[in-house]
């Protein structure tokens, strides 16, 4: 498994084990469940014991996840939960941890711990339901909605521009990124699978579907009639091609900075761009993260970003490690020594 | 040498300023002339006075910054309220402190700064050297560069370095006059500059230079002795607030054979205390400097969780920031230590001032009925056993403790009779491993029915898997609640637990037996409240002092023990904030004396107020 510190159980887990005896609360038909479904099935793959296994959560709806998954669990506060997971995870390497958050929880009110979360390389595996509206609060535009969505709160249509959750992830140079749609069981697991292997943070976008305040948001990457023409499913070593037909090709046109989309068909001297989500240098995957924009278009899913970079986590633990050289004694002892160090003196 | 013979006189108590630019090194020259006089024998208490800025534009008055160092051969509780001696490195510093001094104390000058520029940046026409105001005092002028260049002459060291050891030069003529061992000097000169050879030899030849300033001046015509003070036996070393209570924190993880997780973000006046933890990895402490004020208290609540000592340490804007974290540790019942240094507020204020203007933000600053446990130090070597405390109460009781230290105590020194590490409380808790309801069901809000606290069941332990969080929870089960009796029992449940946990009596200090009013006093105020009670005891006025280490809960005797005055007086750098929880909690008639300036009590200020209060009522 990806980190050598965490202990595996023999015992064979199933779903059921990953179940809490609390009843599930989200709005029937939220994309919620899906995914809890989909977690719960794919954990006991993980051979990881349940007591080793700890859900950090936030606020708002996709936080209270961590009630319903029957491990060590956190619902904290609104955007730290990044900030209190890294303190778990840096002092107990021992543990698999996992931040559930949404897109409000995480881009607006946590925005800082998030980017300083993955600029480190915590170890921690980070689930971002982006519903693009806030849904607790009872639908109020959020950092990935749309310019111009018109919610509750901005009922002439918000002015402010969205985040593009993985653009932003890769400017923190994050390690693992990857983006999954809740309605896709086979995709999100085989995602999940590829995060919980990466030793550091692993950063995965999850398109959620809130049906009572942003019903169909990605409803064009969900449909038969259309997912193929705006779908695009990244294979690490495969050519990024899509469409029904495979009609469309994502190239690197000479002269430009980032990627584009082509017909396969009129393509000259021009190939489709093979997927390497191993490359170091970040430029590649944000190029790809700028395929979509906040209409959709052209979506890939799939890891993005894949490499390999020291976890926050193990560069604490070798300080600490390193300092052990420095034991002189029993505790005690050394707090002694430490206490007398200094210039002192001594009155008889 | 063939110097004439100096005269030496006899002092029981000396207090020295040294001031100059930030860029002078008055801080090493005070800290140095404190650890030779701490060598002696001498009681000591120090306060440094520093800018905000870093390096203000040189020779100008926000630029100046001063050590203040007093000693005496019995035991004071004060850096002291007016200097007998000052050295002023340039205009500005004398000017910035000359007010504070009274007439006939020693000014020693650097001549060389008083340059027609100098003096004009700071206003002055016409040299004070030379206009005759200074004619009240003794006043020294030495041409502390000229001769420090001088005498490093011949060791073809640049011209810049030469001059920068001025401060040494200073510091050997203060040496010889107050006859202080320089052994110790030397020996850090050696140690600091041990990659610059050059700087060794420049800095111990300039400190010479000073030392036979001195001797062969007749300038200075006496030498004085302050012998060493009676102080109870056993090894001691000088130590400032802020490095007590980094101490006591390395010392709370060995006592509780936990790991310490110090989650903390830079803030003046509190970030020595991280530079200090940093140091001592190899006690299992780990320290993050954390993106923010909240992730800092974040991460360390984060590691209390996984079985940690989590703590976090910042000043004023820092728990202004961190409120909901701690709001969740109460919810959440984990242990978990806030330090604020506390500095002049509101907002930047003045950062690198002290004031006692954080206790209603430690008590009442948080949403919600959100009860936890305050305690304050009352001098910089009391930040060590304090520290223990607060993290004793945290793991026991599972709560966040807020330690309240201030500027005045952290930056400031004394000598500290070094504890035996086997004294020092043993403050281990046990994790819960077991199932502790019914079926092998695990309760984690099933409360130890003597201390309150909930169990501490932290992740990688099978069979207590278990979700918390910020909602209300059920009693026993933690389960998420919206029943009304039930939040009506666990906010009352909440506050019970804080207000049932034991602290010690506040004992009062009252030798003549006979006082009618008492003076109450709360963390740093300790030593100047004390020295005016001692004052006033002297002249036959007696007055009786109490101090509070705990502020929540507070003392069970405490309302006893005031309503057994005519007379309570309250001071407080704050506006009153201990004087109004007193009168609303206790019914009594509390009269708060307040002072916010930025700068200590001294201690004559105190005497005065409250020799009226004895004499008058």
């Amino acid at each position: 498994m990806a980190s050598p510190t965490i202990p595996l159980t023999p015992v064979k887990l199933t779903a059921k084990d990953f179940k809490s005896d609390q009843e599930v609360r989200w709005c029937p038909g939220c994309g919620d469940y899906a995914i809890l479904a989909a977690v719960q099935q794919f954990m006991p793959e993980l051979g990881i014991a349940r007591e080793n296994t700890v859900f950090v959560s936030g606020i708002g709806c996709s936080s209270r996840f961590p009630y319903y998954m029957n491990t060590y669990g956190m619902h904290s506060i609104h955007g730290r939960a990044p900030a209190i997971a890294t303190g778990l995870s840096a002092s107990r390497p021992d543990l698999s941890v996992w931040v559930v958050t949404g897109d409000g929880d995480a881009l607006s009110i946590g925005g800082n711990h998030l980017i300083h979360a993955l600029r480190r390389n915590v170890n921690l595996k980070i689930l971002l339901f982006n519903n693009r509206i806030y849904g607790l609060t009872k639908g109020q535009y959020s950092p990935t909605s749309e310019l111009g969505k018109i919610t509750k709160s901005t009922p002439a249509g918000s002015a402010d521009s969205p985040f593009n959750p993985l653009s932003l992830a890769l400017g923190a140079e994050a390690t693992f990124v990857a983006r999954t749609i809740d309605s896709d069981r086979k995709h999100l697991q085989s995602v999940l699978r590829a995060a919980a292997q990466h030793e550091g943070s692993a950063f995965v976008e999850i398109y959620q579907n809130c049906n009572i305040f942003n019903d169909g948001a990605f409803e064009v990457l969900k449909d038969p009639n259309t997912r193929d023409d705006h779908l695009i499913r990244l294979e690490q070593g495969e050519p990024i091609t899509f469409g029904a037909e495979q009609q469309y090709s994502v190239v690197h046109p000479a002269g430009a900075f980032g990627l584009s989309v082509r017909p396969s068909a009129e393509l000259s001297g021009e190939t489709p761009v093979v997927h390497d989500a191993t490359v170091d240098d970040p430029a590649y995957a944000f190029a790809l993260s700028r395929l979509s924009g906040s209409d959709l278009g052209t979506t890939p899913i799939g890891v993005f970003r894949n490499v390999q970079r020291p976890s926050y986590d193990e560069l604490i633990r070798k300080q600490l490690e390193d300092a052990k050289a420095q034991v002189t004694g029993t505790p005690e002892q050394m707090l002694g020594e430490l206490l007398n160090a200094g210039d002192t003196w001594t009155i008889l | 040498m063939g110097a004439p013979a100096k005269r030496v006189e006899q002092l029981d108590r000396v207090v020295i300023r040294f001031a100059g630019d930030s860029g002078d090194g008055m801080q090493l020259t005070g800290d140095r002339f404190t650890s030779e006089t701490a060598q002696l024998g001498n009681d000591i208490s120090t306060l440094p006075n520093f800018p905000a800025e870093i390096r203000a534009p040189a020779g100008t008055l926000p630029g100046v910054s001063s050590f203040q160092v007093h000693f005496a051969d019995y035991d004071i509780l004060t850096p002291g309220d007016a200097p007998n001696v000052l050295v002023a490195m340039n205009p500005a510093a004398l000017k910035a402190n000359l007010g504070d001094l009274p007439p006939g104390a020693d000014i020693i000058v650097n001549t060389d700064e008083f340059t027609k520029r100098n003096l004009a940046k700071v206003g002055y026409a016409v040299s004070p050297l030379e206009d005759g105001s200074l004619e009240g005092y003794a006043l020294h002028p030495v041409a502390l560069t000229s001769m420090t260049i001088g005498a490093l002459a011949e060791l073809g060291v640049a011209k810049k370095d030469a001059e920068r050891a001025k401060n040494m030069f200073a510091l050997g003529l203060l040496s010889w006059m107050y006859s202080r061992p320089f052994e110790s000097t030397i020996r850090f000169l050696e140690r600091k500059f041990a990659k610059r050879p050059d700087l060794v030899a420049a800095n111990k030849a300039a400190f010479r230079a000073g030392w036979n300033f001195g001797e062969t001046t007749e300038d200075f015509s006496v030498r004085y002795e302050v012998k060493p003070a009676k102080m109870l036996p056993g090894t001691y070393r000088n130590i400032t607030g802020n490095a007590a209570l980094a101490l006591g924190l390395v010392a709370a993880g060995v006592r509780a054979k936990l790991p310490v997780f110090l989650g903390a973000y830079p803030i003046t006046p509190a970030s020595d205390i991280l530079h200090e933890l940093s140091k001592h990895k190899r006690f299992g402490i780990t320290t993050m400097q954390a993106e923010d004020e909240i992730a800092a208290v974040g991460a360390a609540l984060g590691a209390s969780y996984g079985g940690a000592l989590g703590v976090t340490t910042t000043s004023g804007p820092g728990v202004a920031l961190k409120g909901e974290t701690i709001s969740l540790a109460i919810a959440l019942e984990l242990p978990l230590v806030i330090v604020d240094v506390q500095r002049a507020g509101p907002s930047t204020g003045m950062p690198t001032k002290t004031e006692q203007a954080d206790l209603n933000m430690a008590l009442y600053g948080r949403h919600g009925e959100a009860p936890l446990a305050v305690i304050a130090p009352k001098s910089p070597s009391d930040c060590f056993h304090a520290a223990i405390e607060a993290a004793r109460i945290a793991l026991k009781y599972r709560t966040p403790v807020i330690l309240l230290s201030d500027n005045y105590v952290a930056n400031g020194s004394e000598p500290w009779l070094l504890p035996e590490v086997n004294d020092l409380p043993d403050i281990s808790v046990a994790y819960t491993t077991e199932p502790n309801g019914e079926d092998g069901r695990f309760l984690p809000y099933l409360r130890d029915p003597e201390t309150m606290a909930r169990p501490w069941a932290i992740p990688g332990t099978p069979g207590l898997e278990h979700r918390i969080g910020g909602l209300e929870k059920a009693d026993k089960t933690g389960d998420i609640s919206y029943d009304p009796a039930n939040h009506e029992f666990m906010v009352r449940t909440r506050a019970e637990r804080i207000e049932s946990i034991p602290v010690p009596d506040v004992a009062v200090e009252d030798p003549d037996e006979n006082a009618r009013v008492l003076v109450l006093g709360w963390g740093s105020t300790y030593g100047p409240i004390g020295a005016a009670c001692r004052a006033l005891r002297q002249r036959g006025l007696p007055i009786a002092q109490a101090h509070l280490r705990h502020l929540a809960p507070l003392p069970a005797n405490l309302g006893e023990v005031l309503k057994a005055y005519d007379r309570v007086i309250i001071p407080e750098m704050n506006l009153g904030q201990l004087a109004h929880v007193i009168r609303a909690r206790y019914l009594i008639d509390a009269v708060p004396f307040n002072q916010v300036s930025g700068l200590p009590f001294t201690a004559a200020t105190l005497e005065n107020m409250l020799e009226d209060v004895v004499k008058n009522g």
